[in-house]
């Protein structure tokens, strides 16, 4: 092959825009089950599907993924570990040549457990927690989900399990965590992530008080600037990069792209925060299964077109901040070709003034548990 | 990012030079996994 | 122009680690290694087949003379495979 036959080194980002022949790695929701009922759920979790993917179905979809050559699964839920397979499938991927990462809230990793992690090949633990003291994050999180996550994180440290990450959303009441979050990750040898909360699934309700202020948005740029390196965001704030100097990270949504969710049915969207019609590419129990989804499912290969900067076509700061997150315009009642709701020029908050919430997008899925009532006690619900 | 497009296969021969200056970047090119959301 | 390229990697034999999957992409192929976890684009086909085909050839120079890549790219894929190096894409044999 000579260089007049073959083209040019690509630009990258264009080419990741493009989509490629199989997802780097995708998000899958194990069950919709869930012990916690966090205030902004993005897959609005609680109860168990009974359509859910059996042990069967489940391995099924790894060999796909094998044959696939994807590198590496980021597993959710809901809370995966309450899956009675949930090592069995862990141990099968990994058997497979297929890395695993899951989220987890930590209930259920107890010193045993730890040890058995601790023992596995290619598995990366991420704990969810929302705030470094008990006050704020169960606020969000639920009574005792504190103390869960801390208990899992001792429990890791205890078995030399390595590096975990501790992941964290960023809202308007732990934005002054920051340092804090770093020091109690730094404590344990583990890896911050901080993300974007995003008005997704039981999101949509809360988002409105827990999302970050304007002051506060560029709190969180200033304080990642200084801490990138050592932090990480899943390139989940590009959205600020009008802001000033870049953040870290490619600045650009991987959805439908480069990833893409596997819910606990089977159904495929183009990332875990769009779990709705309007985003989701089709079914792992297709004809043809997950590899002609992503491949040929008309909603990625729209994607997969290049994007309209629409009414952000006269801003100035389109290329830095690429319009923002779809997620975030879609279940605010956005247009998906104008700004993003948290538009640091505040061009979002202008049309959101217009909006009637009412009539926003309610989330695909929901398994929220419904609230319980005992005889004589009080309510026995969270958020 | 900007819209550019890849350049097609025909107009190589007439860009032999913007080759050899784009060779000169990158033909490899470390990503971090961190740097693309929905990346994991 | 080769001579001013340093010739320790050209003279270098070199192998994929075997820690790192090579997928094939239309643009050239994602290279991701399971033990450090990083990722990295090889961005030419041509780049492609050099790593294929390293183990095979005494040194770099061996394998870019036996993928008939013209010297005059030689400065690029020497640059491009000390990177790979350092990524811990390809390695020392």
């Amino acid at each position: 092959m000579s260089v007049e036959s073959a083209p040019s080194p690509s630009r990258l980002v264009t080419e990741l825009k493009r989509g490629l022949d199989a997802p780097i790695c995708l998000t899958w929701e194990l069950t919709y089950a869930c012990n916690l009922q966090c205030v902004h759920c993005l897959s609005s979790s609680g109860q168990r599907d009974p359509r859910e993917l059996t042990t069967t179905e489940a391995k099924q979809v790894l060999d796909e993924l094998r044959d696939l050559q994807v590198f590496y699964i980021n597993i959710g839920g809901g809370e995966p570990m309450v899956r009675r397979d949930f090592f069995e499938l862990l141990e099968y991927s990994i058997d497979n040549g297929i890395g695993v990462k899951f989220s987890t809230n930590g209930a259920f990793i107890d010193a045993d457990k730890a040890r058995r992690l601790a023992a596995m090949d290619y598995l990366d633990v991420q704990i969810s927690l929302d705030g470094t003291d008990a006050l704020t994050n169960d606020a969000v999180r639920g009574a005792g989900s504190y103390d869960m996550a801390i208990r899992a994180m001792d429990n890791l440290q205890e078995a030399a399990f390595g590096p975990f990450k501790i992941s964290v959303v960023a809202t308007r009441h732990n934005v002054d965590q920051l340092d804090e979050f770093k020091a109690l990750a730094d404590s344990y040898g583990a890896r911050l992530r901080i993300t974007r909360l995003r008005p997704s699934g039981r999101g949509a309700d809360s988002w409105h008080d827990l999302h970050p202020t304007n002051a506060q948005q560029r709190q969180i740029y200033d304080w990642l600037l200084a801490h990138g390196d050592n932090v990480l965001t899943g390139d989940s704030f590009f959205h600020l990069n009008a802001l000033g100097d870049p953040l870290p990270g490619l600045n650009m949504c991987g959805a439908g792209r480069v990833v893409c969710l596997i819910d606990p049915i089977g159904d495929v969207y183009a990332c875990p925060f769009v779990i709705h019609d309007e985003f989701r590419a089709g079914s792992v129990r297709d004809e043809g299964g997950f590899a002609t989804v992503w491949k040929q499912s008309s909603r990625f290969l729209e994607l997969r077109e290049p994007q309209s900067a629409g009414a952000c076509g006269s801003c100035g700061s389109y290329d830095a901040c690429q319009g923002g997150c779809m997620a975030a315009k879609f279940f605010t009642g956005l247009p998906l070709d104008g700004p993003d709701p948290e538009c640091v020029k505040s061009h979002g908050e202008q049309l959101l003034e217009g909006i009637d919430i009412g009539q926003n997008p309610k989330p695909g899925m929901d398994h929220t548990k419904p609230v319980r009532i005992t005889l004589g006690a009080k309510v026995a619900q969270i958020g | 990012m900007d819209d550019t497009t890849m350049i097609e296969a025909d107009d190589v021969e007439a860009n032999v030079a913007a080759d050899d200056l784009v060779e000169a970047e990158l033909l490899v090119e470390e990503i971090s996994i961190d740097g693309m959301c929905g990346v994991y | 122009m080769p001579d001013t390229i340093p010739s320790t990697i050209l003279d270098s034999g070199l192998e994929l680690n075997p820690r790192v999957a090579l997928r094939p992409e239309p643009f050239g192929a994602l290279a991701y290694n399971y033990g450090n976890r990083r990722l990295v684009f090889l961005k030419h086909p041509d780049v492609v087949r050099v790593a294929k085909g390293l183990a095979e050839h005494e040194s770099l120079r061996e394998t870019l003379r036996a993928c008939e890549i013209p010297v005059e790219r030689w400065p690029s894929f020497a640059t491009a495979f000390e990177s790979l190096k350092s990524s811990e894409v390809v390695r020392e044999r």
